[in-house]
């Protein structure tokens, strides 16, 4: 039998299961805490560290941490924003993201975190890095100039014999997440689309089909993200 | 003392550019050219990206006309997922991409010539600068104003409802297109409530040209006189002759109207036209191949289309393109008829719209088409200003691998350079006093043309006007900014 504990989220009075990542407790309370790695069904990695909370009084991430009971939460005071705020201006200025090019505007999880904390321009100068453009597999085309290194595709996809098919390459700020030529072979259509679909942002795309969706229809077109969890 | 007067940046075009007029002790013209001093260089940093991503990418090169670029690379992206080269796509696709055309047709034209154009026209090209321009037209003739704005709106709306926003939209895609055209969004364009509506923006097209007809009436001299060259024609055209500003083949008059690029398919556009790079300007000069770079050159736009097409498919349009013609006779070479023809298409424009509205394949779900994959495509389109040139080619792993653009404007390069050299030499030949209405003069000839320089060579800046003059020795014997 499950047993559910009681905490608060900004002075909300919460109910969740005992040991449930936080950020899902929130969730199921119609607190809607932000994030980039996490992916609802695949194991928490808190990398990105968007959803640092502070957890009676000390600042941890509401993907890796277990909710129990008491705990009082706090998601949003003004030093956690301005952090949240500068986390996603840095992975803005890190990489290469031009959204009105991209095929994933729209839907993709960083540019809508940045409306949804109006980030107009970032605090921080652009560092252009040069990165390349993984284009030789059938199906996919890993973008490096748009990865954020969530580890979401290695973490949530895997081939029909149980294998990742993206992993590490290279170290340090040369750091990248590359497609697996063995593991990776005679992939289903409907497996490259998932691999596209769990990419919080354009890094990974299906080939040939850019932009079939219409503006209007797109995911974050007219819903900020997080409105469909704080509506219900 | 030989004198160069510069007129930098020539203001009201899209973009930036400056003429330089270079004169000896006598105040006789030396030389004058117009200078096109952007540079961006999208045909290099498209290179690398997957090959569906460009008609989205190169759009940017414009705010004006982005769907000109947005459908010219659609286009050619056709050819290469094997849709065909402009007729392949289902009729839903290719209708909506028309109608997204003409709304851009529709909303550029009556930006150019009410916002752009009219002030001189309207308050005469000597008026005060702080006279003669669109602020002006608003606080005098408050009723054209309104109905400028409201044109152009409605030619937004039309993109937005086919592309998905006004400015840089996504609706045309490889092999077709992404969404139809809904029963509610139709009938807002339709019969939306008086003056939005496509049959008022027929009426209003209508009265933009008898507006102009007025105009000439008065000032028939002024119009036929004030730039006038012989030159080389081009634009696509519909196979039968007609005027199509989406898809044709290519065709070319020469000054007299007799073809000399006889309907060719535009896949083989390299085999007729060559481009050549002069030092003095970022924008490159295209020629006919066959008549070389000396005559080889020519014009696009719409006074170039109603040079090169037979007649026009919609029945208002074609009867002022009769009435045209009455007066132009078979071909015109006067640079300030453009307007005339802009208007002439602006109302073909608005017919368009209102004929594609009314068409039920709008509403069909069968949105993409593709065959056997090429490695290289070409999509040309009649855009605003002109024949739009977008050539592609990609490599095994659907990456752009190299891209050429000719550009509306850039193929329009010598004939302003020759608009330039004209009025100068008429109107500033061994005058000592060189005014600001002389110097406007030449900015009025650059503008007929409507040219993008953004487009043509796509870059950014500031917009200050600056006039000096230079002696040969490159002192600065004077300077006006405004």
């Amino acid at each position: 039998m499950s047993i559910f504990v009681k905490f608060t989220i900004d002075g909300q009075i919460c109910l969740a299961e005992e040991g449930k990542q936080l950020i899902e407790a929130a969730k199921e309370n119609n607190i809607y805490i932000p994030t980039l790695c996490n992916f609802s069904g695949i194991p928490p990695k808190g990398s990105c560290r968007i959803c640092t909370v502070l957890i009676n009084g000390k600042p941890a991430t509401a993907c890796t941490t277990k909710v129990s009971e008491n705990m009082d939460i706090k998601t949003s005071t003004e030093e956690l924003e301005n952090f949240r705020k500068a986390v996603i201006e840095l992975l803005f200025i890190e990489g290469n993201h031009f959204c009105p090019s991209c095929e994933k505007s729209g839907n993709c999880e960083l540019q809508a975190l940045a409306y949804r904390y109006k980030i107009m321009a970032p605090q921080f100068p652009y560092l252009f890095p040069k990165r390349s453009i993984e284009a030789w597999h059938p199906k996919l085309i890993k973008d490096h100039n748009r990865c954020i290194l969530c580890k979401r595709c290695i973490r949530g996809i895997k081939n029909e014999q149980g294998k990742s098919i993206f992993a590490y390459g290279k170290r340090g700020e040369n750091l990248e997440i590359n497609i697996d030529k063995e593991t990776s072979k005679n992939i289903s259509d409907e497996l490259a689309q998932k691999c596209m679909d769990i990419c919080p942002v354009g890094a990974i795309l299906v080939k040939e089909k850019g932009f079939t969706v219409p503006i209007g229809k797109r995911k974050y077109d007219y819903n900020p993200i997080g409105s469909d969890i704080e509506k219900k | 003392m030989a004198k160069k007067i510069v007129i930098e940046p020539v203001t009201r075009v899209e973009g930036h550019g400056k003429v330089t007029i270079q004169i000896d002790d006598n105040n006789n013209i030396i030389q004058s050219r117009l200078h096109i001093v952007e540079f961006r260089g999208f045909e290099r940093f498209v290179l690398g990206r997957p090959y569906w991503e460009a008609p989205v990418l190169v759009q940017r090169l414009c705010g004006i006309c982005p769907v000109s670029h947005h459908l010219a690379a659609a286009k050619a992206m056709d050819v290469i997922v094997g849709a065909g080269t402009g007729e392949g796509l289902t009729p839903v696709a290719e209708k909506m991409r028309r109608l997204m055309h003409y709304g851009q047709i529709f909303q550029s034209h009556s930006l150019h010539f009410f916002h752009l154009a009219s002030p001189d026209l309207l308050f005469g090209y000597d008026a005060l600068p702080e006279k003669r321009n669109v602020i002006n037209i608003a606080i005098e003739n408050k009723d054209l104003a309104v109905q400028a704005v409201l044109m152009r709106k409605f030619g937004q709306e039309v993109i937005a409802r086919t592309a998905g926003k006004k400015i840089h939209g996504t609706g045309a895609i490889p092999g077709g297109i992404n969404k139809n055209l809904s029963i509610k969004e139709r009938d807002e364009l339709l019969k939306g409530p008086n003056p939005f509506n496509a049959d008022m923006m027929i009426t209003w097209a209508k009265a933009a040209i008898d507006f102009f007809k007025s105009y000439y009436k008065k000032n028939k001299d002024f119009i036929d006189n004030f730039s006038k060259f012989p030159s080389n024609h081009l634009s696509l055209v519909r196979k039968d002759g007609a005027l199509d500003l989406y898809h044709g083949v290519l065709r070319a008059v020469d000054e007299n109207g007799k073809k000399i690029l006889n309907d060719v398919d535009y896949q083989d556009y390299l085999e007729y036209i060559r481009e050549e790079v002069r030092s003095w300007s970022y924008m490159k000069f295209p020629y006919l191949k066959q008549l070389g770079p000396d005559k080889g050159w020519y014009r696009v736009g719409p006074l170039a289309r109603l040079n090169t097409v037979d007649f026009i498919p919609t029945p208002l349009a074609q009867k002022e393109f009769e009435e045209y013609k009455s007066i132009t006779g078979k071909i015109s070479n006067i640079c300030l008829h453009t307007h005339w023809a802009r208007l002439i298409e602006t109302l073909h424009a608005a017919e368009m719209i209102r004929d594609l509205l009314n068409d039920p394949d709008l509403q069909s779900e069968n949105l993409i088409t593709k065959g056997t994959k090429a490695k290289r495509g070409i999509g040309l389109i009649e855009a605003p200003r002109g024949t739009l040139f977008h050539d592609y080619e990609i490599n095994d792993n659907d990456q752009i691998i190299k891209c050429n653009l000719i550009v509306s404007t850039t193929n329009n390069n010598q004939p302003m350079n020759e608009s330039v050299n004209f009025i100068a030499k008429s109107l500033i030949n061994g005058k000592s006093n060189i005014s600001e209405s002389m110097l406007n003069a030449i900015e009025v000839g650059i503008r007929a043309y409507d040219p993008c320089l953004s487009c043509a060579t796509h870059a950014f800046g500031e917009m200050p006007l600056e006039i000096t003059l230079i002696d040969s020795k490159g002192n600065i014997i004077d300077k006006k900014s405004k």
